[in-house]
């Protein structure tokens, strides 16, 4: 079992502004969509249906850069069972692409094609197979383009643009077209700071493309409308940013696309952008039946974008008594087709590039690059991950070069409550990273040799090779490694981040109730159990009823950045307060006159009652509210954040900082070059749990997916042709129940005084630092370089 | 074609049937149960695993016609296999099997203050198999799109063996990927089920 502590320090505030009711804010409660997902009713958004439906079907370019010269739909068209078939032709409204932040992404490719996989043409029909036929059926004549597929051939003087004639805002300050957002920052003086050295470590890192490879495809239900509009049922990490983009393209008002959140399998970044929204609209509208799409696993790694894969340049200096100079960096990230979120990662990238570390002297550059490649975006830990990967190595390398303990070496540095980033930003709130790394190194190692059982026999499950018995433990060597990492959490550089509920309360059947609206994604990250429990601990009631996510409430802003339950939490947190204070006014005309304590003392809502701080009991919900119901809708900001200025990077751009720790111990076969990691240890700092089951769940998920990085996960994308190579389960591997060790979770609540309840994002830290511990565990154990994720057996045999 | 098979103990036919559709898809269009998750649809995840004729098979690579007569149990007959489970044939009343999930259900979906409760989770203890309370109360489903098919892995392997080791859980496990939880809670919810099973005993 997972080891759970939860260190409280004495006197942290945690500004909680109600005692527990069952159930409240800190109590490991349950989910309440739990009984349905486990008895297969909880609705996905693949498993919608309705009478008459069709489905639909993409057509995706084979080809990765090309014009496309003609296109031809009759033979689809003609096949029995095909409703319609689209092309760009058939757009009905004059604007023809969409984007998060730059309009640049076609609906359906218009002249020319800049990724492979990209959508040229839909199909709706009668059977998904009737479908998939008559999508291959339509004939595409490509003429193939010069391809730009990395730094190189995207920065050369006669590189082909990838998008000509850009106007979007990026374009006046990006050094080359081909180059989507460029962010600098300069703080103190490298070339001072570097004389102070005595020692100097360069590295070269290279991050491979990984995918968010959530299991509930992408999927989702359009069902025409009387009044002309579209019903759009699908799952999504923001329903609001969905609407905006999704409207201008059907030609319709807001008001005419109404969307419901569908179960939702998993998202992780991959759900931020658009898939088949937009296309299964379209179908719908010009068909006039509803139309289902639900992407397989081939296209599901065409359907959303990855992370960055990213080349990095570091350089840092430290004294002989073990204190770091100065750090240089570049990182250049491949944003591929598309620009999706390729900015706000290279935000991140740059101004996370130092890690938990105090430097004041640093020279930082990131860049994203428009390239052939598939296009990407949001992943868990958005432009932080690759950054930390870096910064880790070089924090091993200077620690071996100067001979010092690598965690003695990173707590020496560590940054802490009052640290000024390289962005000139004052970290205002407990920055814990010492703390994080003597914990995990703490922690009680794993016993030695694990496949040896009582007798004289291995159990061969517990080595690297497992049941595949490649080993008996002859070549098996263990390693240890250390790892420590800083995320941001929402969205920073000025961006009006905000959130909004509705919270009702009313008296059902003598029982108080509370009913909380909210248009958040429920993912699977527990946000609806969380609600409910702000609710009850806000509104002293038992019973909460979650409304579906919809648009039919205001935004709830995106699950991602590790934002949700600081924002949504904060606005159902909000809102509750000021529904409380409705109850209490009317509880106060009521009946104030028959005791003082209603004018003069400080009021609370425990056990369906209102009591004064002193306990006493003034009245009954029930008696309050009578028939009344009072209804609340309002929004949630955090503290504002600038943009960082374009020249030296300077400016408060994020909200709030959250860390992990990780220890990983390893176990490779230096024959075969197989690695088993035996456990990964995490610390994190999560401000204040408000479910440490659903934490520790978080903390070692996103750890998961920071392992699967280390040693399998890889997207490979053909040099030569741009090309996917591994688009199925079979070749792109996430780790499975046997790859995945014990995740001992030890975590911190050291509150941050601005956030509600305290409370730290924590969705996106613990996949940080996973990578680059394991990584150092290899390293460790084998004594080879590795400067790329993941590591593969001919890393480790030296057979490349 | 037309396809005869027993579904959670219920007799069923599938008219129309193509010859390329797969188990998987029949019982999730055909039959209305939505249970068992199209992840894959590779034989990579596991997520759409179910009995066939008591083996857990991945239902998106059994061709449809080839469960002619036989038996299968999905996610949604799970509770009532489990309590049924003496029996060679289950049969009788499918407790929440043929449901589906239609439009107007899944547009009403709330999550209900009942099931959120510590401790006596669940609406009513009894219509739920041990595996499924147990991955509800250790918190091993999250978006729990990998659920189904883990559930009925793990039911079939506690009934092969009521106290397995670790090493067990990882070795009956490791043809279903869950990308969320990693996999500690699914284990802790195994050996919980494995203890309460003990327990009862
Ligand atoms: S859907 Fe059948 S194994 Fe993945
Ligand atoms: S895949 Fe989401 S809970 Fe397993």
């Amino acid at each position: 079992m997972a080891q759970n502590t939860r260190t409280v320090p004495a006197g942290t505030p945690t500004n909680v502004t109600q005692k527990h009711n069952k159930g409240g804010i800190g109590e490991s409660t349950l989910r309440p969509d739990g009984t349905l997902k486990v008895t297969g009713e909880f609705a996905y958004s693949s498993d919608m249906w309705h009478e008459d439906m069709l489905w639909g079907q993409t057509l995706r370019s084979t080809v990765a850069h090309a014009e496309i010269v003609s296109i031809d739909i009759s033979e689809a068209l003609a096949l029995p069972g095909v409703y319609s078939v689209l092309t760009y032709d058939d757009l009905p409204a004059e604007m023809k692409n969409y984007g998060l932040e730059i309009q640049d992404t076609p609906v359906l490719a218009h002249g020319r094609v800049r990724h492979h996989g990209e959508p040229v043409a839909l199909v709706a029909a009668d059977h998904p197979e009737t479908a998939r036929r008559a999508a291959a059926k339509i004939k595409i004549d490509y003429r193939e383009l010069p391809l730009v597929t990395d730094e190189a051939s995207a920065l050369a003087p006669d590189a082909p643009l990838i998008h000509e004639g850009r106007d979007d805002h990026h374009i006046g300050h990006v050094p080359h077209p081909n180059i989507v957002h460029r962010q600098p920052i300069i703080r103190g003086n490298v070339e001072e700071a570097r004389k102070r050295a005595d020692v100097i470590v360069e590295g070269e890192y290279t991050f491979g493309m990984q995918d968010q490879a959530f299991l509930g495809p992408e999927s989702g239900l359009a069902v025409p409308a009387e009044d002309g509009g579209v019903d759009l049922y699908v799952a999504t990490q923001w329903l609001h940013s969905d609407l905006d983009q999704i409207a201008p393209v059907l030609g319709l008002p807001k008001e005419k696309v109404r969307m419901t959140l569908s179960g939702v399998g998993g998202a992780f970044g991959g759900r931020e952008d658009i898939s088949m929204q937009i296309h299964a609209c379209l179908l719908a509208l010009a068909t006039n039946k509803p139309v289902k799409i639900v992407y397989n696993r081939f296209e599901s790694f065409f359907g959303h974008v990855h992370r960055h894969p990213a080349k990095l340049y570091y350089e840092h200096g430290a004294t002989k008594d073990g204190k770091i100079t100065h750090m240089k960096c570049k990182i250049v990230l491949d944003g591929g087709a598309y620009a999706s979120a390729s900015p706000a990662v290279v935000g991140n990238a740059s101004s996370l590039s130092v890690g938990p570390y105090v430097i004041d002297d640093v020279d930082i550059e990131a860049i994203a690059l428009y390239s052939n490649n598939p296009p990407c975006g949001a992943m868990r830990g958005f432009g932080a991950v690759q950054a930390c990967f870096a910064y880790e190595a070089q924090m091993d390398k200077l620690a071996a070069k100067l001979g010092m303990d690598p965690v003695e070496f990173r707590q020496l540095n560590a940054m802490e409550q009052g640290t000024i980033m390289p962005t000139g930003q004052v970290v205002d709130s407990p920055a814990p990273v010492a703390e994080l790394l003597r914990r995990v190194k703490a922690r009680p190692m794993p016993p030695e040799q694990q496949w040896v059982t009582a007798g004289e026999q291995a159990d061969v499950r517990a080595l690297p090779g497992g049941l595949s018995n490649t080993t008996h433990g002859e070549g098996v060597v263990r390693g240890v490694g250390y790892a420590v990492g800083i995320k941001n959490v929402g969205f920073s550089e000025g961006f009006d981040d905000y959130s909004t509920a509705r919270v009702r309360l009313e008296v059902i059947n003598g029982e108080p109730v509370a009913m909380v609206h909210t248009a958040m994604a429920e993912v699977g990250q527990g946000g609806v159990t969380v609600h409910a429990q702000i609710a009850r601990t806000e509104l002293g009631v038992t019973q909460v009823t979650i409304h579906p996510a919809d648009t039919q409430v205001g935004s709830a802003g995106s699950t991602s950045a590790s934002r949700q339950t600081y924002m949504t939490g904060g606005a159902v947190k909000n809102t509750c307060e000021k529904v409380r204070e409705a109850v209490l006014e009317i509880g106060r005309r009521k009946f104030g006159s028959y005791h003082p304590a209603w004018a003069t003392a400080e009021l609370l809502l425990e056990n369906g009652k209102v009591v004064t701080d002193g306990g006493e009991v003034l009245a009954d919900l029930a008696d309050v509210l009578e028939g009344e119901a009072v209804d609340q809708e309002h929004e949630f900001r955090h503290r504002p954040t600038v943009a960082f200025d374009l020249v030296t990077g300077q400016g408060d751009g994020h909200v709030q900082y959250t860390f992990a720790a990780h220890r990983a111990v390893v176990e490779v076969d230096t024959e075969l070059g197989l690695v088993k990691v035996i456990e990964l240890a995490t610390a994190q700092d999560v401000g204040k749990a408000l479910n440490m089951l659903s934490v520790v769940g978080q903390i070692q998920g996103g750890t998961t997916q920071g392992l699967g990085v280390a040693v399998m996960e890889e997207i490979i994308v053909d040099p030569k042709t741009a090309k996917v190579r591994n688009p199925s389960f079979t070749d792109y591997l996430i780790p499975t129940i046997l790859d995945t060790p014990t995740i001992p979770v030890d975590v911190l609540e050291l509150a941050d005084p601005n956030a509600p309840y305290g409370l730290r994002g924590l969705g996106e830290a613990p996949t940080l630092s996973s990578t680059p511990a394991v990584l150092a565990a290899i390293r460790n154990a084998t004594g080879l370089e590795l400067n790329k994720t993941p590591v593969r057996p001919e890393a480790l045999t030296g057979t490349l | 074609m037309r396809v005869n098979f027993t579904v959670n103990g219920r007799p069923q036919e599938a008219d129309d049937v193509w010859e390329g559709e797969s188990l998987l898809y029949v019982l999730r269009e055909r039959m209305g149960l939505p249970g068992s998750k199209n992840a894959c649809e590779q034989g990579e995840c596991g997520s759409c695993t179910v009995r066939l004729d008591g083996v857990p098979v991945c239902s998106c690579l059994v061709a449809a016609g080839q469960v002619e007569g036989r038996e299968v149990v999905t996610v949604e007959g799970l509770a009532d296999y489990s309590q049924h489970r003496e029996d060679a044939h289950p049969g009788g009343a499918c407790g929440t099997g043929g449901c589906g999930t239609s439009l107007d259900s899944a547009k009403k979906w709330q999550a209900k203050p009942a099931d959120s409760q510590t401790g006596e989770a669940g609406s009513d203890p009894l219509a739920l198999s041990p595996i499924q309370q147990a991955f509800i109360d250790a918190g091993a489903v999250q978006c729990g799109f990998c659920t189904p098919g883990l559930l009925i892995a793990a039911d079939e392997l506690l009934e092969r063996q009521s106290d397995p080791s670790d090493q067990d859980i990882r070795e009956a496990l490791s043809g279903n990927l869950c990308r969320c939880t990693g996999y500690e809670k699914i284990l802790d919810a195994v050996r919980l089920a494995a203890a309460r099973q003990g327990e009862a005993v």
